[in-house]
Parts: C-alpha cells; structure tokens; sequence
C-alpha cells in the first residue's frame, strides 16, 4: 500500500471551560491542518454533550512543559516560605473576623 | 545499569502507592511498550468497529434509529481518537500505527470480524458488545497511566448511551411480532459467546497479564471481568424474555455468580489470527476508507499552508 505523502496533520492541545467563571482544563487533543479546523474539530470532539462553553486549541509544540525531575529543586523554594500563608500569622485571642 | 535499577525499583515503588504515571515521567521500557500494545489495540478496534454498524446507518428502520446509529458511530470515531492521541504520548507515531493497521499487522478486538446480518444485530452489537466493553473500561479508567486513564473516564460516559440504545432496541423486538423475537434471539445466540471472548483469553492462558497486573495497567483478570460483565447481563436478557445460548449456564447461590459453559477457544484462536467471518472485509473497507479520504487530508493542509504560513 502505497502511504507516501499521507500527512495525518499537526497536533493541538485542547482546553475547554465548562461554565462561566470555571478555569480552562486540559480535556485532551487532536489532529487539525489549521486553527480553523483545529477548534471546529475541538467542539466536535470535545463538547458534543454540553462539556464545554469556551474552546482553547494550542499547537502541541508551542507548549513548554516542566519536567518530573523539577519535581524537587524546580518547586523547592516556595516550601521555606511559610510567611506567604495566612496560618504563618498569630492574631490576637477574641479577634475574629481577620 | 545500577541506576536503571533504582529507577525502576522507585516506578514500581511510585505503582504501588497507587500514583499515577504521567507521559514524561520515567517508566520501563516495557511498561511502555505493553501500553503502547494494548492502547493501539484498543484504538484500532474503536475505528474498525465502525464499520459493522455503519452498515446500518443508511437501512435504519426509522428516522430516529438512524439519528441514534449516526451520533453513536461519530462517538466511536471520537474513542478511536482519544486514545490514538493517548498512544502518542508514550512516543508511539500515529501515521506509524495507522499504517501497522492497514499493512494488517496490528490487531483489533476480534468481536468487529463478525457480520451484521440484520436490524436486530444492531441492538445485540450496543447491549451487549459495548456492555463488555465497559465493563473493560472502567476498569481501565483506574489503571495507572494517566493519559489512557483519562481517556477511558470520558469513554465511559459516552457507551453508557451506547449499551442503553442498544437494549433498547432488543426489548422493543423483544415486544413486537413473533417473528422481531426470533430475530432478537437470534442476534442474541450469535452475539453472545463473541462478547464472552472480547475479555480475552481465560487467565490460565493469559501472557502478558503478570507484569501488566503488577503495574496496574490491568485492575482485574480477563476472567473476573468476564464474570462481571455475565452476571451484569443475564438478568438484563431475562427481563425482556431473551436466552441466553448456554446450555450450562446457572445462577450458583453460593458463590453469588453466574456459572457459564465452556468458550470455544478454537474459534477464538481462529478469528484474532484472521480467519474470522469478515476479517478481509473489514481491513478492505478501512483502507478504501484510508485511501478516499487521501486527496481531503491533503486539500486541507495545502489550503493551511496557504492562508496561515
């Protein structure tokens, strides 16, 4: 069988928001030649039942991505900084609504 | 070498604490490759399956039946998708599996090499053959990778309307003349023991269930999900008046399972080597389907290249 030329298209990531307000998550991907296609075939895909109010479709590559090994040095500085949470703070006895 | 070592011993660590392994992390190779394996399986076989119902679609008895066919048929299209994308982020090239499929050296669930004969197989085909399958896929939607899990929680939501359709369609039957009965039956004798070997071999014949076990990829054995899916169905097909084609089947009170016949396993054997009812009907239908959609595929990057580059 002859598969030469045969393109199967570039890959998008896709992102819905389910309601208003509601952040952006990840819902998965998909193949598309253009932008164009790429958020039609998104909502085809990924918003036949209502999952879906707003569609975003990102080239797979234009997205940079930590990796696992960050996991420890790459986050680590925001563990030593307990200052940055409310509970760090001692308020004083019968104060209630800070 | 020491280093491969304590990588693996801290992944299979990593399982056992039941995380989930995500596409960059370190994992086996394997551990990749069986993924690789079963998740293509599994894709192929959601766009394979296709085919036997859009049989139908254009001789559906009503406007409405036709309507339900078309949108579960585009469902499976959208699995095939899902997961073909899921295989990606293990490295797996999609044109690289799609290829393997078409040149017929990649296998798909042997349940799609049987014939839809008439209406009554489209019932059978969603009550029963997407019941099983998800049974399998809620298990799968546990398993550790993942992409794949994810794809499976998303699956699982779509074939609920699939197998409902589907008994639908057999109870209707079920309801109707005489002669819709015999057909219902009739779907149900040839379409049963197809759907007991869609869980695979029995576990005593099993190859790559130890390791895939370990690694959570599998929750349970081909038999206890074989088990699920007959205790599942028997009472669904007792409701509506069906029979269930084994002689040997019955309920044990003790056990609280379903007891069931021996799988003709030469059958099975048979049909995944190729030798089923509609193999080379099959793979000719998805490589005229490849081909005719050639020249769309590349009109629509040309135009791309056009208009956006």
């Amino acid at each position: 069988m002859q598969n030469n030329n045969d393109t199967q298209w570039m890959l998008w990531e896709v992102f819905t928001q389910e309601k208003p307000g509601a952040p952006f998550e990840h819902a998965g991907s998909l193949r598309a030649p253009d932008k164009e296609l790429a958020l039609l075939n998104a909502r085809d895909v990924y918003s036949r039942r209502n999952e879906a109010i707003n569609i975003w479709v990102v080239p797979a590559d234009a997205i940079t991505a930590s990796t696992p090994d960050d996991e420890g040095p790459f986050f680590d500085p925001s563990n030593d900084k307990a200052y940055r949470h409310p509970n760090f703070y001692k308020t004083p006895a019968g104060i209630k609504q800070i | 070498m020491q280093d491969t070592l304590s990588k693996e011993q801290a992944f299979e660590d990593k399982i056992a604490r039941g995380q989930v392994i995500e596409p960059k992390d370190w994992m086996p190779e394997r551990y990749r490759k069986q993924l690789i394996r079963m998740m293509s399986q599994h894709a192929h076989s959601e766009v394979v399956g296709m085919l036997p119902e859009g049989n139908w679609i254009t001789r559906a008895p009503s406007l409405e039946r036709k309507l339900v066919l078309l949108a579960k048929v585009q469902d499976e299209a959208g699995h095939g998708l899902y997961i073909y994308s899921a295989t990606e982020t293990l490295g797996a090239d999609r044109k690289e599996l799609i290829d393997q499929l078409l040149a017929g050296k990649a296998k798909y669930s042997s349940i799609f090499n049987y014939p839809t004969t008439n209406w009554a197989d489209i019932g059978a085909i969603g009550w029963l053959v997407d019941g099983a399958a998800i049974v399998n896929q809620t298990a799968l939607a546990k398993c550790s990778y993942g992409p794949y899990s994810r794809a499976m929680l998303r699956i699982c939501k779509e074939e609920n309307f699939h197998n409902k359709q589907g008994y639908q369609i057999m109870a209707r039957m079920m309801r109707g003349t005489k002669q819709q009965q015999e057909m219902a039956q009739d779907a149900m004798n040839r379409w049963w023991w197809p759907a007991l070997m869609m869980f695979g071999p029995s576990d005593k014949n099993s190859p790559n269930s130890e390791d895939l076990m370990r690694w959570k990829v599998k929750l349970y054995s081909n038999d206890d999900l074989r088990q699920r899916f007959i205790d599942r169905t028997v009472p669904q097909a007792e409701a509506i008046g069906l029979t269930i084609p084994d002689k040997e089947l019955k309920w044990n009170d003790k056990t609280r399972h379903y007891e069931h016949g021996e799988i003709n396993w030469e059958e099975f054997n048979a049909v995944i080597s190729g030798n089923g009812p509609c193999n080379k009907q099959r793979m000719n239908q998805r490589i005229k389907a490849h081909e005719d959609g050639k020249w769309v595929r590349q009109a629509a990057e040309a135009y791309a290249a056009k208009h956006y580059n």
